[in-house]
């Protein structure tokens, strides 16, 4: 179990660089849905597994669907591409790395100083369905409000005049 | 069952958030900086099912599912501006939208 959390993370990570490294929006995309599943693997290792299964079915399912679905109406083909190459200069890098690497140092700085152990028990589903619909029932109203508010502003948005 | 030290599922969480942040900062493409919102939104929730798992708590995994909601109102609202951005410029490149200049 412990091997698969390590294993999981360091995947999650290369794809994860993986994705801001590409020049090619499909490639990406593709990188950005392996380090979602990663993501899920860990939070099935930490005792989630609800929170896994969403993440598979509503990130790495519906969210990067809607990418993709957007990323073939806009057509962007090998013009684009080119135009990449030619913005992703390594000086362009060095800034954001930078500013990056200093928040970075300052939160691994702080996070390493929790010494804690972490004994991975499963909180299932039933669990987590009895606070949604008894004292957390007002979030998922407001989530719903929310998509709604989303649905309208999408539908507007993307119109044809 | 093994443990796992909780401070290494933070530090994952931190990292995966700041890889999101370079992408934001570097990039030109508007579909490349929405992706790179939706890994550091992903790292926030992962630091959240940490925690929760930490003190074998379900409060987390609610948190984790607003997120994911938020995730999601977020991304189609964003994809509607990119669509909407590309009819009217023919590009995705986000700095033809400085016109704006204060």
């Amino acid at each position: 179990m412990i091997a698969l959390f390590y294993i999981a993370a360091i995947i999650a990570v290369i794809a994860t660089v993986a994705v801001i490294l590409q020049t090619n929006i499909v490639h990406g995309l593709l990188y950005l849905i392996l380090s979602l599943l990663a993501v899920a693997v860990i939070f099935y290792v930490l005792g989630a597994p609800f929170a896994a299964v969403l993440e598979a079915i509503v990130y790495a399912g519906a969210i990067m669907v809607l990418f993709l679905f957007v990323i073939m109406m806009l057509n962007l083909g090998q013009h684009t591409r080119d135009q990449e190459r030619s913005w992703l200069t390594p000086r362009g890098w060095i800034v954001p790395s930078l500013l990056a690497g200093v928040l970075l140092g300052q939160l691994v700085n702080v996070m390493s100083q929790i010494d804690h152990e972490l004994i991975p028990e499963q909180v299932g589903v039933m669990e987590v369905s009895a606070l949604l619909f008894g004292p957390y029932v007002l979030a998922v109203e407001l989530a719903s409000i929310l998509l709604l508010a989303g649905l309208v502003a999408a539908y507007h948005l993307a119109k044809t005049k | 069952m093994e443990s796992i030290p909780v401070e290494h599922g933070l530090i994952l969480a931190v990292i995966l958030f700041s890889i999101g942040l370079i992408g934001v900062l570097t990039r030109r493409n508007i579909v490349f900086v929405l992706m790179s919102l939706e890994i550091m939104l992903n790292a926030g929730g992962l630091a959240f099912i940490v925690a929760a798992s930490r003190w074998g708590h379900a409060e987390g995994q609610i948190m984790f599912l607003i997120i994911l909601t938020l995730a999601a109102a977020e991304v189609a609202v964003g994809l509607g501006l990119i669509l909407q951005m590309f009819r009217r410029y023919k590009t995705v490149d986000i700095n033809v939208l400085s016109e704006m200049k204060g």
